[in-house]
């Protein structure tokens, strides 16, 4: 491991330079380049790329993907953007410098190479994570009726469905994939929401992105069932940056159900993830996410740091975006999933349920853009403080001037669990257009002492208790999330809670 | 079934219970009655184990079994029974969801088998129909945006499904109208039986002519500074509680 560190330094050096590892450790097998051949850590079950960021580190994950120039060139412009921004500071939270060098850009499990047909071709220690995790897929896929993208590090391992979702016209596979088969589709959109230069962690991911999500419905269509991809970061030492691309055409439909958790470690990991959205005139896109990734421990040791940019468009007319949100894990948030409503009629919603505990810290919130007219937007926002964190809520709404006859609607409120916690919010309103209408709600309340004794009046102990409240306190968020995904997330809750009142 | 001997209790260092004296056998029905702040509700938030009421001295026996030494809830899962003089608001968390967990929490610790859904519904709408309410307060937040008098109601309809060994009613009739006070009332003396008991706690003798006592006691300065049938009740409305409470301040102040 050490030798390959020190051959990269090598190479930041003296960039351009081609190098060949040493031969201790093979080669992976299909390496599409010749110039980059880069040893791999094949004895740990994974190909580890080492440590690193520089040009080459991005032309070997486009290598390694086998992907068009066109891309391999959209990924080193992100890269020299990337290069000249600062990370943002303007949240309200805090943590040790990153070091970008220190972070491995990419892990592909051992069994993706074979690209399994099936679930009997996958890794059944793979499965086996996934069933502890509690996703047992193929039960979930058949029972559900759910089709599973499942995303283990970097390379999607298992797809289900695929053939059925194919005969209503629905592509749902795996971005890399979408890349070599529909590169006219990909390439139509794949930036077009959230542009390389957008954001500092935009920037990064756009140029190391080692898969995630493609998925298209073509006019009409309603996509025939609720689609789902789970993520995962296995790997230590690895960033996850994951891309989601999701194009709605006229007059189509589509659920798309995002599961995130991560095995607990020592050390903080990255994840730096895009989601794009295109909504069509008439399509509707709803997005749901249950984010349960490592939060660190009790002392506030190690954790994901989750620095995402979500965002849709809702470029037709009477379109519709909605997201909904369940983050429970992380042990830093910054993530601010909004909606760009261009066309005339269109609508954005933004459902939220913040969760943070022990040394936890959230900022997250919406950006409601309104450009068209009558176009207008929902924002539901549940905070909810334990421990010693600290949950910020921070939302824009913002009306253009043309943007006549705009609406908006945000309750954001706050529940505090003990007194050494924090809420905050911060909602910004730029209002251009006079006949705009914009409601903002507020509210903050402590956990009452007098509920929990109320139900443990009826029998009910004080976890339970706990955790009837506040489910209670989310409803209007948790009605949103389909039905399974609900449960789930009520479970969540009451784990992210355990030990925080009494 | 209830027996509390010598309880002192206190509030942030107030002490509120001089010395209660109290045995409340199966089948009887004890008002407690007294003027304000004299400690009625704090006893009832005593023996259902309130967090903040400090107990001093003596002890507390539920049937059988140490009453203070165990956590609300378990209070609750052996048959103790608090209507709240102000029920709370849960707001997100619909009765019946509600409901059914406190009834299967109280199953489980008893070792029954948990309700279905179904079985829970029926059981709910056959207890709701004597009192009046509307089966749409089901669907309704816990006590969320509720009247004074729905409220009340919906702690004996609660009652009604969780049938306890013992009642705790602490001032149930207060904001009630003529017309409420009866339905409750009768929800109450519904309950009554062989097996179970009930301590009503009340500052007007009106509820008494509706759930009538067996023994009626006067709480005066955190004593009871009198006890007697249900005539007691009525000698209070005629005189009120000055008489009681000049005589116990009497004996406070001799030391007994």
């Amino acid at each position: 491991m050490y030798t390959y560190k020190y051959r990269l330094v090598a190479a930041w050096r003296r960039p351009g330079t081609q190098y060949t590892m040493s031969t201790a450790v093979d080669p992976l097998e299909g390496l599409a380049s010749q110039e980059y051949k880069y040893g791999f850590v094949t004895d740990i079950e994974q190909d580890t790329l080492p440590p690193g960021l520089n040009e080459d580190t991005v032309r070997f994950i486009s290598a390694k993907k086998g992907e068009p120039q066109w891309l391999l060139d959209w990924r080193l412009k992100a890269f020299r953007y990337w290069q000249g921004m600062k990370e943002p500071t303007w949240p309200n939270v805090h943590y040790p410098p990153i070091d970008y060098q220190a972070i491995s850009y990419y892990a592909a499990p051992k069994s993706a190479e074979d690209k399994p047909k099936s679930l009997d071709e996958v890794d059944p220690e793979l499965l086996a994570t996934y069933e502890k995790l509690g996703i047992p897929l193929e039960e979930r896929a058949i029972l559900a009726g759910v089709a599973v993208d499942a995303v283990f590090d970097s390379v999607s391992v298992a797809t289900t469905f695929r053939e059925k979702l194919a005969e209503a016209g629905v592509i749902f596979m795996p971005i890399s994939e979408a890349v070599q088969e529909h590169p006219d589709l990909v390439r139509r959109y794949l930036g077009s929401v959230v542009p390389p230069s957008d954001n500092f962690f935009a920037a990064l991911n756009s140029a190391v992105f080692s898969d995630g999500s493609f998925v298209f419905i073509p006019k009409g269509v309603t996509c025939p069932m609720e689609l789902s991809t789970y993520f995962r970061i296995n790997a230590m030492n690895t960033g996850q940056f994951e891309r989601t691309l999701i194009v709605a055409e006229e007059g189509s439909h589509v659920s798309y159900l995002e599961g995130c958790t991560a095995p607990m470690r020592d050390e903080n990991q990255l994840h730096a993830a895009v989601v794009e959205l295109v909504a069509l005139d008439d399509a509707r896109i709803k997005y749901s996410t249950v984010q349960n990734w490592y939060p660190g421990d009790k002392d506030g040791n190690g954790g994901i740091y989750n620095f995402v940019t979500k965002r849709g468009a809702c470029r037709g007319r009477r379109s519709k975006i909605s997201w909904t949100q369940v983050e429970t894990g992380s042990a830093i948030t910054w993530k601010y999933p909004s909606c760009i409503l261009i066309g005339d009629g269109s609508t954005g919603e933004f459902y939220s349920v913040a969760v943070t505990n022990n040394h936890q810290q959230a900022d997250t919130g919406t950006k409601m853009i309104h450009i068209g007219r009558n176009t207008s937007s929902t924002i539901i926002s549940k905070g909810i403080s334990a421990g010693l964190s600290n949950n910020s809520y921070r939302g824009l709404v913002k009306i253009m001037p043309r943007a006549e006859g705009a609406r908006n609607f945000s309750q954001c409120d706050s529940m505090l669990m003990g007194d050494r916690c924090g809420a905050h919010t911060f909602p910004y309103l730029e209002v251009r257009n006079k006949s705009a209408q914009v409601e903002h709600e507020a509210t903050t309340s402590k956990i009452g002492e007098d509920q929990i004794f109320y139900l443990n009046q009826r029998g009910i102990e004080t976890e339970d208790a706990v955790s009837m409240i506040v489910n209670g306190f989310c409803k209007e968020v948790f009605r949103e999330l389909p039905m399974e995904f609900a449960v789930e997330a009520q479970k969540l809750l009451s784990v992210s809670l355990e030990g925080s009142v009494g | 079934m209830l027996r509390i001997s010598n309880l002192h209790a206190s509030v942030d260092g107030k002490r509120i219970l001089r010395g209660i004296d109290l045995d409340v056998e199966a089948g009887t029905v004890h008002a407690v009655m007294g003027p304000n702040g004299s400690g009625k509700s704090t006893l009832a938030a005593v023996l259902a184990g309130r967090d903040g009421y400090s107990v001093d001295a003596g002890s507390v026996t539920f049937r059988g079994q140490d009453l203070l030494d165990m956590d609300p809830e378990i209070r609750a899962r052996e048959g103790l029974f608090l209507a709240f003089q102000y029920p709370v608001e849960i707001p997100g968390v619909s009765m019946m969801y509600f409901l059914r967990e406190a009834v299967n929490s109280i199953r489980r610790y008893r070792g029954l088998a948990e309700l279905a859904a179904g079985d829970f519904i029926r059981l709910a709408r056959q207890k709701i129909q004597p009192l009046g309410i509307d089966p749409g307060m089901l669907k309704r937040a816990v006590n969320e945006g509720f009247s004074g008098g729905e409220k009340k109601r919906c702690e004996v309809f609660q009652m009604s499904v969780l049938e306890p060994c013992l009642g705790i009613l602490d001032e149930t009739d207060s904001g009630l109208d003529i017309d409420a006070l009866k339905v409750v009332s009768e929800g109450v003396n519904g309950l009554r039986g062989p097996d179970r008991a009930f301590v009503v706690i009340t500052h007007y003798q009106r509820l008494l002519r509706y759930i009538v006592p067996d023994y009626v006691h006067v709480l005066a300065n955190g004593r009871i500074a009198r006890s007697g049938d249900r005539t007691l009740a009525l000698d209070l409305e005629r005189h009120g509680y000055r008489w009681i409470e000049e005589r116990s301040t009497a004996l406070a102040a001799a030391g007994t």
